[in-house]
């Protein structure tokens, strides 16, 4: 995310980050693309084996990097590919959602959810409605802000 | 000197001569009444060097998991309540053997002076988890377990701000991080031979201390000790900063006590909440 683009309010667009898992989510996503179903082209998806791989600091790293908002999406309770991944990654994210929000974060920003691979339009919906939360708090001023303090600093 | 310093000393004293273990970890009085230092012995000789007053504030349990300290052989360790916590948090994680360690539990009505604000709370006055309470007289604990994550009104002070102020009240107390890392030095549980600040193929974390490198590791260090910090305060002890970093492990601690109704180190057979799940009873409303 560069500077200018959170000046100007006109051009400014979200910038979504998505953690999504091989085997559900991502293919639940292909099934949104080959069923020609429109949704906003402000994600970007990073695809993982599991849930259970997304490393807290995946998130993190991605508002560190100017990231608006982050999704965070795999299979269905009871339907992880490797039995127990996604059982773990939801304890996880049951704690560290508090933490962000205790640290300042808005709740609106970090998304989790479960899409299966039949949930192409559940995919889509999802990802329109993350969107529009995160187009109304507007850019995540306050991490931006401490990145710009850094790289005055000249260390990125 | 107190009949309990001496009750400690005999029984140091006892365990080495013994051969029980081959070094006592336990306190040694300074040269100011009102500060002691870590003393770790290995002969019964020098037993008499061991104190216990007021002012007995490491944790000593961070010893347990050094190489220098464990390759004698098993260890005593001097502790509180709230040291033990994090003794059982090195056991239920297979970071000590039960046999390696003998706990000698020292009946703790609060230390510091003024008392830390954290022992008015305390629910582990005598350890729950020791091979010898001193003194000897003293029940077994009683004391029923308080309200999770101690019901601290700072946390709930926070938790009623909205997100902004919380940010900029994280900000104003991060800032001042340089990152030294004495909180996780004197963590028991931060015993990771190689921590995740110090990875560098990726750089996950910036080693500098700047906003946004300080926000990453102190977010990161409270989720990493989430559902297995002992609240025992060595950390915010530590920070030559001032920072308040018990308010994020209390915080999670509350979170953990309410979703998966878990305390963290009363019970050395229990599996810790973030290394297990449960399939039907956990919450997913967050997962929409």
């Amino acid at each position: 995310m560069s500077a200018t683009e959170t000046k100007n309010p006109v051009i400014w667009q979200p910038k979504i980050i998505a953690f999504v898992c091989n085997w559900c989510t991502y293919a639940g996503a292909d099934l949104a693309g080959t069923s020609r179903l429109k949704y906003d082209a402000n994600i970007r998806v990073l695809r993982l084996p599991c849930t259970g791989r997304i490393d807290p600091l995946f998130i993190l790293k991605a508002f560190e990097r100017g990231a608006d908002g982050v999704l965070v999406s795999g299979c269905h309770p009871g339907d992880c590919h490797y039995n127990t991944g996604n059982y773990h990654a939801r304890r996880r994210w049951i704690v560290f959602k508090p933490l962000l929000e205790f640290m300042g974060v808005d709740s609106r920003r970090v998304q989790f959810s479960w899409v299966s691979a039949a949930e192409g339009a559940k995919w889509a919906d999802l990802v329109n409605n993350v969107v529009k939360n995160v187009r109304e708090l507007g850019p995540f001023k306050g991490y931006q802000q401490m990145l710009e303090e850094v790289s005055k600093m000249g260390k990125v | 000197m107190p009949e309990v310093v001496e009750e400690l000393r005999a029984l140091a004293r006892d365990l080495l001569a013994k051969g029980t273990v081959k070094t006592v970890i336990g306190y040694k009085a300074e040269r100011l009444a009102n500060r002691v230092s870590p003393l770790i012995i290995t002969s019964p000789d020098r037993a008499g060097e061991l104190v216990w007053n007021k002012y007995c504030l490491n944790n000593l349990a961070v010893y347990l998991t050094r190489g220098e300290v464990m390759r004698r052989g098993p260890a005593a360790v001097v502790v509180k309540g709230c040291d033990a916590r994090a003794v059982c948090g090195l056991l239920q994680e297979g970071q000590i053997a039960r046999q390696n360690v003998v706990i000698i539990g020292m009946v703790c009505e609060g230390v510091g002076e003024p008392l830390l604000e954290m022992c008015k709370s305390c629910d582990v006055h005598v350890p729950r988890l020791a091979d010898y309470i001193i003194p000897k007289e003293a029940q077994k604990p009683a004391e029923a377990a308080k309200t999770p994550a101690e019901a601290d009104a700072e946390v709930a002070r926070l938790e009623a701000l909205t997100p902004e102020e919380r940010w900029k009240f994280w900000r104003e107390k991060l800032e001042r991080c340089i990152k030294c890392y004495a909180c996780r030095q004197a963590c028991p549980l931060c015993y990771c031979k190689r921590c995740v600040v110090e990875k560098n193929q990726p750089q996950w974390i910036s080693t500098s201390a700047h906003a946004a490198g300080n926000f990453a590791w102190n977010a990161i260090r409270a989720m990493h000790l989430a559902g297995r910090c002992g609240a025992c305060g060595a950390c915010e002890r530590a920070c030559p900063q001032g920072i308040p970093l018990m308010l994020l492990n209390k915080k999670m601690a509350k979170e953990v006590a309410l979703h998966f109704n878990y305390r963290a180190g009363y019970d050395p057979a229990a599996t810790p909440a973030l290394r297990t799940f449960d399939a039907r009873g956990d919450n997913d409303e967050l997962f929409r």
